[in-house]
């Protein structure tokens, strides 16, 4: 992937030692400044000494200040190398700051007991609430809703490869049904949630619930039986991201030569041999990236669950995300809610793993 | 002469079976053509209509909106037309009587409004200048950072995709919190910057990958620097590319709900947030719940439609290698 293709350019940068310090002064300045004023907020907060602070803005301030430093002193110090590592080094600083430290911050509010909306503030409490979370059902369940939910993928995954083969086909106004196929993707998923699971699902005046009556369904409910709740969850998400995947199916079936397809017709392969023999190995890397990127997508999934069932009935079609969510309103704790979210942070990735790693071996080619 | 001249080309019975099988063939491709864009195009129609119903035609179900004098005699008419009201649409203050006058409704969502275009438009740009610059970075230069070479400074951009909103979620309430961010557009803005950014990057290094060094190295040896080169030569070429990266954010960060949830409350509330807290409380009101949904999709449904080229080509980088 790198390497290859790179720019190679050679500059003569002639950096004087003093342009050497000035840069080093900056960063080292302004790393000092960071410090003190931390330093000075954390006294206050310990309750050493009252500098008047109301908030932990200025801490902030003065980390924008040394960020920007930092980005400077490149240029200063190391002159063209610099600019290069200019191009890079904002947006890493960026992610730097917004996930590891609030991920190491998260560590430390996960071994806590830390109600929001008590005074008492922080307490450390060790590990009360992995135990607490050991015992709890509703995580466990919400964890196991996880697993059907992203099962229901294949299912995804074959409509997807069916509508992208019939949009790679020859059809007429082509434009028009690809338009079409992607809006879902396009409306927010709490519209979404009032447009189909509050409206046209509701049992007494809803579209599909007097289309069930017609159909000879009695008392059409979509939300009450478990699995029913879980299913319709499973379809509406289907329904959002079900263009999704047909785009980039898409993309790959329009990759392929067309003397592959030519080829086998030739050779006498026909309709479902042709599609088994020839593009479905050949779409096997697009077809293994879609539904990774799908997984991670569908690992997120609460919206929906948080706007038309807050997780019922009894937890039915809980998500990881959203049965945190209602932890928190409900008890606003915010220890055990993090810690919940960390361990399957942890399960996510050692899954996503493996999973890559079984990727790469499908879709190795094969010799 | 009676009878016909004999046909001198005809088609075999082998050959007519062929063509039914053909047009068998077509019908059923249109067929389900048509039944999946029923599926998808169906709420949104719903929704549109819906905003101009009132309780009778709720309850009835009718479902096609038209003026009652053209309305045909009859009771099948009646089940299935109905005179559009601007009911729903006068409950946030945008209908022809109500767009005069002030409004505290149409106040309210208007500001709604705006907090979600301010968020979405400048979470997106910052994304797409933040995530570029660094695609560009890594596409043309050889890193090192501590142990991380470009591969891995790559993984790392990309891997922030796994983390699941929900881990950060609680202790960003609490960093805000201390920070005096909470309940502020800033605060959105920089998590969603943070949220759509592994696609940016993923999009424009796909997208720079694809641009020949060659041009670059002419500029320089023309006397450009690296980042004169940059902004005058290569970002016209990738600007197709960063449409569609700027687009995809745009729908993911007008669409978020759950942080906006989590970290606002009266100020920066965004359009997500209000639909959500009209959800339970409107009983069968339907009009508004309607004409309120509608308005939130409308401007996503616009550019849909407007610059489907651009998403399609987004969401296609990468997929293809």
């Amino acid at each position: 992937m790198s390497g290859g293709d790179q720019l190679h350019v050679v500059t003569s940068d002639d950096i004087s030692d003093n342009r050497r310090r000035i840069g080093r002064g900056l960063i080292w300045g302004s790393a000092g400044l960071l410090a003190l004023v931390a330093l000075a907020q954390a006294a206050q907060v310990l309750g050493w000494r009252d500098f008047g602070f109301a908030n932990w803005r200025p801490t902030l301030y003065a980390y924008c200040l040394f960020a920007t430093c930092l980005c400077w002193a490149q240029v200063i110090i190391r002159g063209e190398q610099g600019k290069r590592t200019l191009f890079v080094l904002p947006a890493a600083l960026f992610v730097v700051s917004l996930t590891i430290f609030p991920l190491l911050f998260g560590l430390l509010i996960a071994f806590s007991n830390w109600n929001l909306s008590s005074l008492s503030g922080r307490q450390f409490n060790g590990t009360a609430n992995l135990v607490q979370m050991w015992h709890d059902p509703f995580y466990w369940n919400a964890l196991g809703n996880m697993v059907i939910y992203v099962a229901a993928i294949v299912v995804e995954y074959a409509i997807a490869f069916g509508l992208a083969l019939i949009l790679a086909g020859q059809i007429r106004a082509r434009k028009f049904w690809r338009v079409a196929f992607l809006m879902p993707l396009m409306l927010s998923p709490v519209a979404v949630s009032w447009m189909i699971g509050k409206s046209m699902l509701e049992p007494r005046f809803g579209p599909l619930a007097r289309l069930a009556r017609a159909l000879g369904v009695e008392q059409p409910s979509f939300f009450e039986s478990p699995w029913m709740a879980k299913l319709t969850i499973m379809v509406l998400d289907a329904w959002t991201f079900i263009p999704f995947m047909m785009i980039m199916l898409l993309a790959g079936l329009q990759a392929i030569p067309k003397e592959l397809q030519e080829a086998s017709r030739v050779d006498g392969a026909t309709g479902w041999k042709s599609f088994w023999e020839i593009t479905f190995p050949l779409m096997l890397p697009v077809s293994v990236t879609a539904i990774l990127i799908r997984i991670i997508f569908k690992l997120k999934l609460a919206d929906i669950v948080i706007t038309i069932t807050s997780g019922g009935p009894g937890g039915a079609t809980d998500t990881v995300t959203s049965f945190i969510f209602r932890e928190y309103r409900e008890r606003s704790n915010v220890g055990y809610g993090t810690m919940l979210a960390m361990v399957y942070l942890v399960l996510i990735v050692i899954g996503m793993t493996i999973l890559m790693k079984l990727a790469a071996r499908l879709t190795r080619p094969r010799t | 002469m009676t009878d016909t001249p004999a046909q001198i080309f005809r088609d075999s019975d082998s050959d007519r079976g062929f063509r039914m099988k053909w047009w068998a063939g077509r019908t059923a491709i249109y067929g389900v053509l048509a039944l999946w864009a029923v599926i998808c195009l169906f709420p949104i129609y719903w929704t549109a209509t819906t905003s101009f119903k009132m309780a009778p035609n709720v309850m009835q179900g009718q479902m096609i909106p038209w003026p009652a004098e053209w309305t045909p005699e009859g009771d099948w008419a009646k089940k299935l037309f109905y005179e559009p009201k601007w009911k729903g649409w006068e409950s946030i203050g945008l209908s022809p009587s109500t767009i005069g006058q002030e409004s505290t409704v149409r106040a309210e969502f208007l500001k709604r409004f705006g907090n979600s275009a301010i968020v979405a438009l400048s979470a997106s740009t910052l994304a797409v200048v933040l995530g570029s610059l660094a695609a560009y970075g890594l596409s043309r230069f050889r890193y090192r950072f501590g142990f991380m070479k470009n591969d891995d400074i790559s993984f790392f951009f990309l891997s922030q995709l796994i983390l699941p909103p929900v881990v950060l979620a609680l202790p960003f309430l609490v960093l805000y919190k201390e920070l005096a961010l909470l309940d502020t557009r800033i605060g959105l803005i920089l998590l969603y910057t943070l949220t759509v950014l592994p696609i940016v990057i993923w999009i424009m290094k796909d997208q720079f990958e694809t641009i020949p060094t060659e041009l670059e190295e002419a500029a320089l040896v023309d006397g450009l620097s690296i980042w004169g080169a940059f902004l005058t030569i290569i970002l016209p070429i990738a600007l197709p590319g960063m449409v569609a990266a700027f687009i995809l954010s745009l729908v993911l960060t007008w669409n978020e709900y759950f942080f906006a949830a989590l970290l606002t409350s009266t100020h920066a509330n965004t359009l997500p947030v209000m639909v959500a807290s009209q959800t339970g409380s409107q009983g069968i009101n339907w009009w508004a719940m309607a004409a309120l949904s509608f308005a939130a999709i409308l401007p996503l449904v616009i550019i849909g439609v407007l610059l489907e080229r651009f998403i399609i080509k987004g969401m296609a980088a990468g997929a293809v290698k």
